[in-house]
């Protein structure tokens, strides 16, 4: 079957790149998936999370905005920034989210603060995606 | 002649100088390797997002953007990268005076917008004028510790305050070469190879609103490669400086050891020769 080779890099390095089945992105026109043979296409990315597809295994990453470039074999996400959801503290995240909250309920309709939430909001989804997962793993039946 | 007792002080002196500049070479020669990697690391990102540029540039459709457009040039901007710290040969005065010589060609009021403290610090003090500043941006720095200064080169250029941005830094040659480098940032010149994209390739919402993502990131790219360069050059330098000085110190410390041993040898000379003197004296008596 098809593979789509996917890449996702930022300005300090490559974060991930494998083969896969099926990725998901927060497209800026809404979220989109890329199955193989997908048409070429070039499209922003909000900040939101990725998820990559391999044989059944699902990997999150956490993305904050970039683009992405899709050809028939071929996925390329160049990001602000990115992070996988196993490499996101947890409490850095929370305490972002924090000082976010703390930062929009004094200044109300602070665009860069409405932003640094998104982010931390995201984050901690991304992390929690990935927490969940792993808990249903290791304890199959419980949750 | 100084005496003996000098002589010594002065060699341990110097070695002590020559153990520093030795520990200095060593930390540089490390950090270095890791310069280089981070250099080799930011490489993809820079050159998918260049081939992304070429396949858009081929197919300039609609309005055209603020940053493509060439206007005849009243100001200059110039972005000047340097290290933070000194102690690395010519480096740092190459940069500097390639945009001293630079902003005051021409007869163009030009603007300058430093990283790096050492660019920053001679800019002020040559009265030129400065308009922002990123320094103390450390052995890793990241995009968004360098943006501030990219952004105000930017946003001057956007308003039509300046018509020209360029950009200085070292460039890694190789351990032993760096070279002062100009570079155009905006206009943004098409990459070399701008191939008309594929033409069923989609864009989403539309061509011109990818481009207008797409070109201040591929700016700062630009800006940031250069200041992973500037930083594997200014440790390449300070091991090709630190290694020079401890030569030197080398050089000195056998100077003065040979003076020092010539000036034990004359006063054990004299010495000498008034005890034989001494006795002498005493058996004619």
């Amino acid at each position: 079957m098809a593979k789509l080779n996917v890449e996702l890099v930022t300005a300090e390095g490559r974060v991930l790149s494998q083969e896969a089945d099926f990725v998901l992105a927060p497209g800026a026109a809404g979220d989109l998936g890329v199955l193989p043979h997908h048409i070429p296409l070039l499209t922003p990315l909000r900040t939101g999370e990725v998820m990559v597809r391999n044989d059944g295994v699902e990997e999150y990453l956490f993305v904050s905005g970039g683009f992405l470039e899709v050809l028939p074999d071929r996925v390329v996400i160049l990001a602000d920034a990115a992070e996988r959801a196993e490499d996101i503290d947890q409490t850095r995240a929370e305490a972002a989210r924090r000082a976010a909250e703390e930062a929009l309920a004094e200044h109300a309709g602070d665009a860069m603060a409405a932003a640094k939430l998104e982010r931390a909001l995201y984050r901690l989804k991304v992390a929690e995606v990935r927490r969940r997962r792993r808990d249903r793993g290791s304890h199959p039946g419980t949750s | 002649m100084p005496s003996l007792r000098d002589l010594r002080r002065r060699i341990r002196t110097v070695a002590n100088t020559q153990k520093i500049t030795k520990a200095m070479e060593l930390v540089a020669a490390s950090k270095l390797r890791r310069a280089q990697e981070r250099m080799q690391n930011a490489r993809p990102y820079a050159d998918e997002l260049t081939g992304v540029m070429a396949q858009l540039m081929g197919r300039a459709s609609g309005r055209e953007h603020p940053f493509l457009a060439v206007r005849p040039v009243t100001h200059r901007c110039l972005l000047v990268v340097t290290s933070d710290r000194g102690l690395v040969g010519g480096l740092n005065s190459n940069s500097v005076r390639l945009a001293l010589r630079e902003s005051s060609s021409g007869g163009v009021p030009t603007e300058v917008v430093t990283i790096g403290r050492r660019g920053r610090d001679t800019m002020r003090r040559m009265g030129r004028n400065l308009i922002a500043d990123v320094s103390n941006y450390g052995d890793r720095p990241t995009l968004s510790t360098i943006l501030p200064a990219i952004s105000v080169a930017m946003e001057r250029y956007e308003q039509g305050k300046c018509d020209q941005v360029d950009l200085i830094y070292a460039r890694f040659i190789s351990n032993g070469r760096q070279e002062a480098t100009l570079q155009r940032l905006l206009p943004v010149e098409p990459p070399a190879d701008a191939t008309p994209a594929a033409a069923d390739f989609e864009y989403e919402p539309d061509s011109a609103e990818v481009l207008d993502a797409l070109l201040p990131r591929y700016v700062e790219a630009q800006v940031y490669r250069a200041v992973l360069e500037n930083l594997a050059s200014e440790q390449a330098a300070r091991v090709m400086a630190m290694h020079n000085a401890a030569e030197n110190a080398g050089e000195v410390i056998e100077g003065l050891t040979l003076t020092a041993n010539k000036e034990r040898q004359s006063s054990i000379t004299t010495e000498l020769m008034e005890v034989v003197s001494g006795s002498t004296a005493l058996d004619e008596a």
